[in-house]
């Protein structure tokens, strides 16, 4: 008997039509295939999605929030980037 | 079968009836090819746009003023970049690849906007490029997302939050110009004299006269017709000019009571013609820019593929 854990799998799911796919959980498959049918049946039994995207957990690099500050830095120094940061007067302020 | 069912296609049915209903079409949808070509060369177009469109702001984060208006112009035209990335990566999900793509450009097969084909004389130009060119883009992309092609929609809308600090820096900056010497008020004027009609160009040909329009609209890939967009952008910036004492160089532009919007002069379409078939002031130099910065840049991703292969290869031992 096979003792191995079957791999993991990330899901992401369509909502609706022009939408993002976004992540709604994780679950155990022997193939992607698997992991969409499985996916079907654990996330979309109300019509939540349009469309769903399985991929292996283990084919996802992630950032750490500890080593990599930077990524996460609000730029709080650069408030320039943001509209709100240019005042013009009301008559012209709608832009 | 001798009674095989005649008429639509079932395929075309399902895309006809998903546009009919404002549904979006996604990548892995079935779609008529005339459709995929439409939308690939609309987006590349754009994304070509985005990036040719850094160079001539690009000329002036040097040359900025002060250290404000220099890091803002920088931060500007990083952002240019990145609306490049968006379009590009929402091409690459028809199919095509980014190479593909930049060989189009190269070798002048796929189109940019004909408005960077402008050079930007002064540093009232820069921002007055954020104004008005910024201005007109942002009036063409608010529309856009409501286009049919999900990733295209999806990329419009990420891009249209940071476009409105772009427009706000540049007529923020001419208005200082406007309210500052008289030779800083002249040279912005001046910038709005040669900006202004290859802006209102940007909106591409008259309605009657726009050879893609009709299918596009059918589609629902364009929201508004060229003229509908190209007169919301007049009607909402002619105040803006009168409001910092500027001119608009028109002499036909006029208020019409009864409708509700500017009249205006007739744009001079030859002008148009020249510049997006090549003659324009700059287009020999974007283009050789943009291949020499690719060509500058080779060493640097052959040294990273060189690492990664290297990488692998310890792995694999
Ligand atoms: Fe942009
Ligand atoms: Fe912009």
């Amino acid at each position: 008997m096979n003792k191995q854990a079957l791999p993991l799998f990330e899901v992401f799911i369509r909502s609706k039509r022009g939408l993002d796919h976004r992540h709604v959980g994780s679950l155990h498959a022997e193939d992607p295939e698997q992991a969409l049918d499985y996916a079907r049946d654990v996330y979309l039994r109300r019509s939540e999605g349009v469309s769903i995207w399985v991929v292996r957990s283990a084919n996802i690099t992630a950032s750490q929030e500890s080593d990599v500050g930077s990524f996460y830095d609000p730029m709080d120094d650069k408030p320039y980037r943001h509209a709100t940061h240019y005042k013009l007067p009301k008559e012209v302020d709608n832009m | 079968m001798t009674d095989k069912p005649r008429g639509i296609d079932p395929r075309m049915a399902g895309f006809n009836e998903k546009v009919a209903n404002d549904q979006r079409i996604e990548p892995k949808d079935w779609m008529p090819d005339a459709f995929r070509k439409t939308v690939l060369r609309q987006m590349s177009q754009h994304a070509h746009s985005e990036v040719i469109g850094m160079q001539p702001e690009g000329t002036w984060i040097t040359r900025a003023p002060s250290l404000h208006r220099k890091v803002v112009l920088l931060a500007k035209v990083q952002d240019e970049g990145g609306h490049g990335l968006y379009l590009y990566s929402a091409a690459e999900t028809l199919g095509t690849s980014r190479e593909e793509m930049e060989n189009a450009l190269h070798e002048g097969r796929a189109k940019y906007a004909s408005i960077f084909n402008y050079p930007a004389l002064s540093w009232a130009d820069a921002v007055a490029i954020g104004w008005l060119v910024d201005g007109a883009a942002i009036v063409n992309q608010v529309s856009l997302q409501r286009t049919s092609y999900g990733p295209y929609s999806r990329a419009m809308i990420r891009i249209c939050k940071e476009e409105s600090f772009h427009q706000r820096q540049g007529y923020e900056a001419t208005m200082v110009l406007a309210r500052g010497s008289k030779e800083q008020r002249a040279m912005a004027q001046d910038a709005l004299n040669r900006w202004w009609w290859p802006s209102l160009m940007m909106f591409g040909p008259h309605d009657s006269e726009s050879a893609h329009s009709g299918q596009s609209m059918e589609w629902k890939l364009k929201r508004e017709s060229n003229d509908v967009l190209r007169q919301r952008f007049i009607d909402q910036t002619v105040p803006q000019a009168e409001f910092i004492g500027l001119t608009i160089p028109d002499p036909d532009l006029k208020w019409n009571e009864e409708c509700g919007h500017y009249d205006f002069g007739e744009i001079d379409w030859d002008e148009f013609k020249q510049v997006i078939s090549g003659n324009g002031p700059c287009n020999k130099q974007r283009l050789a820019h943009h291949i020499r910065a690719a060509e500058d840049g080779r060493w640097v991703r052959d040294a990273m593929h060189a690492h990664a292969q290297k990488q692998n290869k310890r792995e694999v031992a």
